[in-house]
């Protein structure tokens, strides 16, 4: 393997199946603090997978995932689930905010689980505000524009300056134009924090704003293409 | 786009007469403009001089004199090389990139291995476009938003064509299959 030992998030050789049906067979990925790293890969290839053993939802069969020079994989799932909440984010394709919360209250639920300092909060504040949504904030997150959720989904993922930030498709549901608002902020602001983000994409031009992009074909990570 | 590096891989099929050449080539790249005899003579002398192409036969009788072509040695790694560079990504570098893969294809070389050199190339100017479109004004994110479209539009080509080869492929495969 030429994965670096260092690397803050690294999965070596993966596999594994739904039934009889391979999701993924020989993926390897290593990511470094603060890397933007896109995954791309044809439809059914084991992007969605790789990103859930990656965060420790799933177990693989085989090989082993290390998170901050600890192994993840093995962990038990209260452990594991506890790193998820402290140390990564999430965004996915359809916002996934609690429909009956304000967007604010929204971005502020890492920090209540966490018990977060009251002090914290301010930072809900300051992110709604660069995320243009001081308008919106006290709208419940059913009454907003996907765009809006969209918005308040990626502060949501970095309002406890998480690691690490998965992103699923987090602009597939959007146009053109506000798919690039949503982007190029979640990049900003994970460059501000040191934040690593996983962003699995279709999309070239969403690709283009990582450092690098791994391909995933038939479950298998291939050559990288380093920039 | 080379139309001496084009002949070549054509010649490497087998050895040729010009005029089969120029059949061939209008057959398979000439979507709106045929090639000259002329210029298919005269590329065939420049291969010749070059040490890429020689004279396996000449046939007379009739009319001027027909001279059959095999490539050389030397013509069969210049023409790998040409293959596996992957062109600069510029937005019109498309029909380069078709013919390389059109070549890779017919010559049993895996034509994946051009896609992806070139899928390479093509991501890399992308993320230096979207880096720069950050600090342009409204006049400079036009012709930077310009050149992404297009890069783009070849990568989503070249992505189908690598899945659509790869399907190929997997078909072959379970074919052989006892
Ligand atoms: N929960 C599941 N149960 C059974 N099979 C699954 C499950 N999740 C994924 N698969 C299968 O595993 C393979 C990989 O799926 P995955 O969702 O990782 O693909 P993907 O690359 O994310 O695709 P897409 O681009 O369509 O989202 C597919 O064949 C899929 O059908
Ligand atoms: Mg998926």
């Amino acid at each position: 393997m030429t994965e670096d030992p260092r690397a803050l998030l690294r999965a070596d050789d993966l596999r594994l199946a739904f039934g009889s049906t391979p999701a993924l067979d020989g993926a390897s990925v290593a990511v470094e603090r603060g890397e933007i790293v896109a995954l791309m890969g044809p439809s059914g290839s084991g992007k969605s997978t790789l990103l859930h053993c990656l965060a420790g939802v799933l177990r693989p069969d085989h090989g082993e995932v290390w998170w901050e020079g600890r192994r993840l994989d093995t962990l038990p799932e209260r452990r594991r689930s506890a790193i998820r909440l402290e140390r990564f984010g999430f965004v996915f394709q359809f916002g996934d905010l609690v429909p009956e919360l304000t967007l604010r209250e929204n971005i502020l639920l890492p920090l209540r689980l966490l018990r977060a300092p009251r002090a914290d909060f301010q930072r809900a504040d300051d992110l709604l505000d660069r995320l243009e949504l001081v308008e919106v904030a006290s709208r419940r997150a059913a009454e907003v524009s996907g765009g809006q959720a969209q918005r308040a989904a990626v502060a949501r993922a970095l309002v406890h300056r998480p690691g690490v930030v998965f992103a699923d498709e987090p602009t597939g549901a959007l146009d053109s134009v506000t798919g690039e608002i949503v982007l190029t902020t979640l990049v900003q602001l994970a460059r501000d924090h040191g934040s690593s983000i996983i962003i699995v994409t279709h999309d070239h031009r969403v690709a283009a704003h990582a450092d690098r992009e791994i391909v995933i074909r038939d479950g298998r990570t291939t050559a990288e293409v380093i920039a | 786009m080379s139309i001496s590096r084009t002949l070549l891989g054509l010649l490497e099929n087998e050895p040729s007469y010009g005029y089969t050449l120029k059949h061939r080539y209008d057959e398979l790249f000439a979507r709106t403009k045929t090639l000259a005899f002329g210029q298919v003579y005269a590329t065939l002398g420049r291969l010749e001089r070059d040490g890429y192409a020689e004279v396996v036969g000449v046939e007379t009788g009739e009319g001027p004199e027909r001279r059959r072509y095999a490539i050389t040695t030397e013509g069969v790694a210049e023409l790998d090389t040409w293959i596996r560079t992957p062109e600069p990504a510029t937005a019109f570098a498309q029909s380069t990139l078709f013919v390389k893969t059109t070549l890779a294809l017919l010559s049993g070389r895996p034509p994946r291995e051009v896609l992806d050199a070139q899928r390479g190339v093509h991501l890399a100017r992308m993320r230096e476009l979207t880096k720069a479109r950050t600090r342009a004004d409204d006049i400079d994110r036009l012709a930077v938003d310009y050149e992404i479209a297009h890069l783009d539009a070849d990568l989503r080509w070249i992505e189908e064509a690598s899945e659509r080869l790869e399907h190929r492929d997997r078909a072959k495969n379970k074919g052989n299959r006892p």
